[in-house]
Formats: C-alpha cells, structure tokens, sequence
C-alpha cells in the first residue's frame, strides 16, 4: 500500500511539474503531428484498403517516437539540480520512485496519442474503428504501460550516459519488440472495424504477460538501478 | 566514537570498490548520538563516497553501515535522516511552498502545511512562497535547500560540503539551524573544506587518507585557531 | 592449469571439426532435393544453438550479478554475450548463403530471421552501453539489469515467433516436436559440430574473461595513480 501511495506522490509531482512546463508533451505532440503529415507520403491517401491494413504499424511507430521524446525527459528532470539523490536518499522505495515515474509518462503518453487516433482517423478517412474505439483505447492502454514502465526503468539508467538521447531509444526498442508487435497486431483489427478472432487473442495474451513480467522485473530491479 | 553504548551512526568494516579500485578501505568508527563530526581529507580521499554510502545512496562492497539502530537503506533509518548534498535538490518548475510540500508528503512528515509554514518562515522564504523556485536569486534557493533537508526533524544530519556553495546569509542561517539541531540532540555528519565554519560546530573530527581512516577522535582545541593542525599532524602520513 | 585446460579443450574442437569435416564432405551424400548446398546445415543449426547456450549463460550470469554483486559475473556475462554475438553472426551468414541458393533471396523478413536480427542488436546494445560507462562496478549494475531484460525480452519474441506463419524450415532434430525426419548419420553429424562449437565458444569465453578481468585491473592501477 505504502508503494502505491509513495508511487502516486512520484507520479503528482511530475505531471505536476510537466504540465507546467509542457516541455516533452509540446515535443511529443509537435513531433507526432508532423509524423502523421509525413504518413500522407507513404501511400496515396485515397488508397484507404491500403491505409487500413498499415494502420496499426503506423501508428505504434508514431507513439513509440513520441513515447522515447517523454521517457527521456522523465529521469533527466530530476538532474538539474541533483533531485534523484534527494529522491533516492528519502523514505521512497525505489520501487516507487520506479513505478511512479512510470505512471507519469503512462499519463503524460496518453495525453499524446490519444488524440492521435480521431487526428489519423480524420486526416485518412478512416472511419471504421468508431465501433471498435473502446477496444482501441483498450490496446493503446496496455502497449503504453509496457512502453513506459521499461523506458522509466531506461531512463533511469541511461540519464547519466553520454549521448542519452541516443542510447535510450537503442535499448528500449528492440526490448519492445513483443509489446509492439501485439500493439501493431490489434490496433489494425480494432481501426479496420473488425472483432478479435481466436488468432488475435494469443496476442492480446502476449501483450498482457509483456506488460506483467517487465512491470515485475522493474520493480525486482529498481534498487539496482536506483541504489549505486 | 565517544559512548560506544548507542552511536547514532556504526560503521562496521566498511569497504568500497570501484571496480577493482578501493575507494573506502575497512573504515571503522562510530558517532555517538548528538556529537557533530567533521569528515576531513583531499579531494578524492573518500570522504563524498562514505557520505553517499550514509545517505543511502550506494551500498557498501562490505562492510554495515546502521544508522540510528537501523540499515542504511532502511525505511526507518532514510525517514530519520536529512541530506544536503552537492545539488540544491528542489524543483525549479515548483513554487517553494510546493517544494517543501513533495517532501513534507514523501517524509510522512505530520501536520505538514505547519511545518511547511514554520520552516518557509524560518528561511525567510514565506512572502515569497507561491513562486515558482525558477524566480528565485541563488541565495534564495540555497536557503530553500536548507529547509527542505530541516522540514522533517531528522535525527541524523548529513552535509556533503554544505558551506561551500552558499552565500554569507545563508551560511549563517545554516550555522544557526545546526546550532539548534545540535542542542536538540541531533547527530551531524559533514565533509567539509571550509575548517573555519566547521570547526566551530564540529565535536569530533574524522580524517580520511586514499580511503583508510587516518584519524579519528575529539576535535582538538587547536584547530578551532589553527585548522591546518590535523591535516599536519596526520595527513600526509 | 587453466591455459593448458583451454589448449586441450581447443585443440579437441580442432579435431572434432577436421574429422567433421571430412565425414560430411566425402562421408554423407548430398541431400535429394537441396543437393551440396544442405552441407552448410551442419554449420548453421550448431553456430545457432551455440548462440542460445551463450545467451542463457549471460542472462543467467546478469541475473546473478543483480543478486551476488560479484563482478566474475557480471565478466561472464559480457564475455558470453560477445560470443554469442559473434555466433549469431555465423548463423546469419551461414543462413543467408543458404537462403540465397534454395530461396533464391539473401534476406527475407520471415520471423524468425527477424528474431535473430533483434537479437543482434539487441547485445550490440548491451555492449554498445558497456563502453559508455567508465566506472567498472556501475557498469556492471547497469549491465546486469540490462542483461536481465534483453534475456526476458529475447525469451518471449522467440515464443512469438511461433504464432507467426514461418518460412523457416522446421526443426530438424529428433528432440524437438515436429523433428525427427534426418537421418540418424545427419543429425550425429550436427551434434558433433555442436559439440566442437561449443567447445571453441567456451575457449573464447575463458579468453575473454581474463582479458576483462586485467583490464579491469588496469582500469583499478590507473585511478589509482591519478589519486597519488
């Protein structure tokens, strides 16, 4: 219980803090917009069969661009004026320093992406997923939480490095390859208006373990992240 | 180091490595509750990383580290302790008030917007309190970090170098609120450079020398006109 | 001891794979539809399974490390991956040449080639974030957590391939579901190639571990003259 509350005090201050600022949610957002404009160029915009089908993929690459822009920002607010050791120093368990800072870009990814899908939607005149946007932001909830909780264990380790920027994306997407692949999978059913078919439940499954297994190994190894 | 009975801090064989480099090499000593040591060396002679090691912020190779009767890691034992480290540590985007709120939250720290007041009042701080900490003149922070580390009543204090970033004004607020602590009965860790300032407060001094304990014990009544005394008798040994 | 140790387990994998050699050049006939080209099975399957065993060591080791502290792990660990980096690299060539005489193409997205691409990159990155680390003990902390999530995350996408419609022949060995269809003299044939190769793989890695061991000695002699 105490880690949920210690968790949720993280995770206030930082949105908190961002919405202040808006510094990485302008960034994300600009950043997807323009990605999405640049999707005009992929296909021809009336070929909407085709649109479909790619739907999904487009998307995921979309929030995993946007997601890396918050994730980065996420350990690296608290280094101006050495935070994380006063963080790590206090009674929080870096469990919940871990999970708090998780929940955070959870909240502040959501606030990119879930505009994301009507934008999209309108932009390429699909509109098939209206009957489906319940399981939609269903997908985006779970591919988001796998997302967010490696980038904050990432984000933590990477906050340090030279060239961050660089390294947080080299190690966290190959990691997200499973997540994205189910998130990729089940959008593209959910945006062409379809219901989920035996087929797709195995991914829906695979998603659910992706998010449960690195939730816990985050929170195992947070200390060893966190603790030098 | 002065009543073995109870040592508000115990470090027991302590050892650091860096990878294979020693960085505190079996450091042994205790500080007896309410007695304020100065933690003294070069630079590079260990002093920040046993701090660290206190504040919990890495873990010793070997060695145990109990502070007030607990782990060093310990919920207990981080919930009695205050820090002032090399940074500010408090959040430009927030308003001071909002600043020592995080904390007052995050250490459980009862009555909260009490304390919260007290001490933005005792930092002269509380016409200021509702902005953001960005607007803030550098002594204005600084005096603001103090507060933060004072707002939950620790019982151990720990200073990484608490005089070497601040201003006149705050150095004497810092003296003033150590002074106070001291009489109260709360134990005081710091690394220092500035002997002149520490001295005054210091009960005992500790020497480091590449990581070994050089020197431990009573502050000598020498240093309070001579602070070179220890570093020439010991130091360099 | 131990060097000798290492010459003589070298100088069996010599053996073994000189007498392999001649076995599946002149011994074995060629194979009725592929013809000689199948012979680079005997090189593929075992660098493969070679690289799986060098991946779990590393994970198992990273894990260890998490949990010990004691930097031989965290040395196993890197020492394993490198290796196994080296033996994916095997597999891929071995593969491709494969792949371009019976498929016609070098490369082709089929999953499971996928997965060993991931794979690769995936350790590029472990070792690409070893080298921005100068502190021996961080890096061994951060290598460890990030060894631990490659390993988990490899593990899954491996599962996941699965589900996926595969253009990769099946498994071949009789201890795998669905194998058994070689003969017995092919399949002795891959073991003893397993055998050698996995024998040359843990040479390499002995070798590599005593390398990372001075250098960390090294690394150690050097602060400490920057301290006198």
């Amino acid at each position: 219980m105490r880690l949920i509350q210690q968790a949720w005090t993280v995770a206030a201050k930082d949105l908190r803090s961002e919405l202040r600022t808006k510094e990485s949610l302008n960034a994300a957002g600009g950043f997807a917009l323009v990605i999405l404009v640049l999707f005009s160029f992929v296909t021809d915009p009336g070929e909407t069969e085709t649109l479909y089908a790619l739907s999904g993929g487009l998307l995921w690459l979309v929030f995993a661009f946007a997601g890396v822009l918050i994730l980065n920002r996420s350990f690296a607010r608290e280094q101006a004026n050495d935070c994380l050791d006063a963080l790590i120093a206090s009674p929080l368990s870096p469990a919940a320093l871990i999970l708090g800072k998780s929940a955070a870009s959870f909240v502040l990814l959501l606030i990119v992406e879930l505009p994301c899908l009507p934008i999209f939607g309108g932009l390429y005149g699909l509109s098939q997923w209206s009957s489906h946007w319940l399981g939609l932001v269903g997908v985006v909830l779970l591919g988001t939480w796998g997302m967010t909780v490696i980038g904050a264990v990432f984000s933590a380790l990477t906050v340090n490095l030279r060239l961050r920027e660089l390294m947080l994306p080299m190690l966290v997407y190959p990691l997200l390859i499973p997540v994205l692949m189910s998130a990729m999978r089940l959008s593209t059913v959910f945006i062409s208006g379809k219901d989920l078919e035996a087929d797709d439940a195995i991914w829906l499954r695979l998603m659910i373990a992706f998010d449960i297994i690195f939730t816990a190994l985050a929170l195992a190894l947070a200390e060893d992240v966190l603790v030098s | 180091m002065a009543s073995r009975s109870n040592p508000a801090v115990s470090v027991a064989k302590v050892c650091k490595y860096f990878g294979d480099f020693p960085a505190l090499h079996g450091l042994e000593f205790d500080v007896a509750a309410g007695s304020c040591l100065a933690l003294l060396g070069r630079n590079g002679a260990g002093k920040t990383t046993l701090l660290r090691i206190l504040a919990g912020l890495s873990e010793p190779t070997e060695g145990k580290v109990t502070l007030l009767g607990f782990g060093a890691r310990d919920h207990e034992a981080r919930k009695r302790t205050g820090l002032i480290g090399h940074g500010i540590a408090i959040y430009d985007e927030l308003s001071a008030a909002e600043n020592l709120r995080l904390f007052a939250r995050i250490y459980g720290v009862e009555s909260a917007e009490k304390s919260v007041q007290e001490w933005l009042e005792r930092t002269w701080l509380h016409r200021v309190q509702n902005s953001p900490v960005r607007e803030f003149s550098r002594g204005m922070r600084q005096r603001l970090a103090v507060a933060r580390a004072f707002l939950h009543r620790p019982e151990l204090l720990l200073l990484d170098e608490p005089f070497t970033s601040l201003d006149d004004k705050a150095i004497a607020l810092l003296q003033s609120l150590l002074r106070d602590a001291l009489a109260r009965g709360t134990t005081v860790v710091m690394s220092t450079h500035q002997l002149r300032e520490a001295m005054e407060l210091a009960t005992h001094v500790a020497l480091l020398h590449r990581g070994k304990l050089a020197h431990s014990g009573e502050r000598p009544p020498e240093m309070l006109t001579d602070p070179g005394f220890l570093y020439r008798t010991y130091g360099e040994a | 001891m131990r060097d000798k140790l290492l010459y003589a387990a070298g100088a069996a994998a010599t053996v073994i794979l000189i007498a392999n050699l001649h076995k599946i050049l002149l011994g074995i006939p060629d194979e009725m539809d592929q013809g000689a080209i199948y012979r680079i099975l005997y090189f593929h399957v075992p660098s493969w399974f070679t690289c799986f065993a060098a991946f779990f060591v590393a994970g198992l080791a990273s894990v260890m490390y998490s949990v010990k502290r004691d930097l031989r792990y965290d040395v196993l660990a890197v020492s394993a991956v490198e290796v196994g980096v080296a033996f994916t690299l095997v597999g891929l060539a071995t593969g491709s040449i494969w792949a371009r005489i019976i498929w016609g193409i070098w490369w082709t997205w089929d999953p499971r080639l996928t997965w060993a691409l991931i794979t690769c990159v995936l350790y590029a990155g472990y070792l690409m974030m070893r080298q921005m680390i100068d502190d021996a003990s961080a890096r061994a902390r951060f290598a460890a957590v990030l060894g631990t999530f490659s390993f988990a995350s490899v593990a899954i996408t491996y599962k996941a391939i699965d589900w996926w419609r595969t253009q990769h022949p099946g498994p071949v060995l009789p201890i795998r579901a669905g194998g058994g269809k070689m003969d017995p003299e092919m399949w002795h044939a891959i073991l003893w190639n397993w055998t050698a190769f996995m024998l040359l793989a843990s040479v390499m890695v002995a070798v590599r571990i005593s390398q990372e061991t001075r250098l960390r000695e090294v690394e150690a002699l050097r602060r400490r003259a920057h301290a006198i």
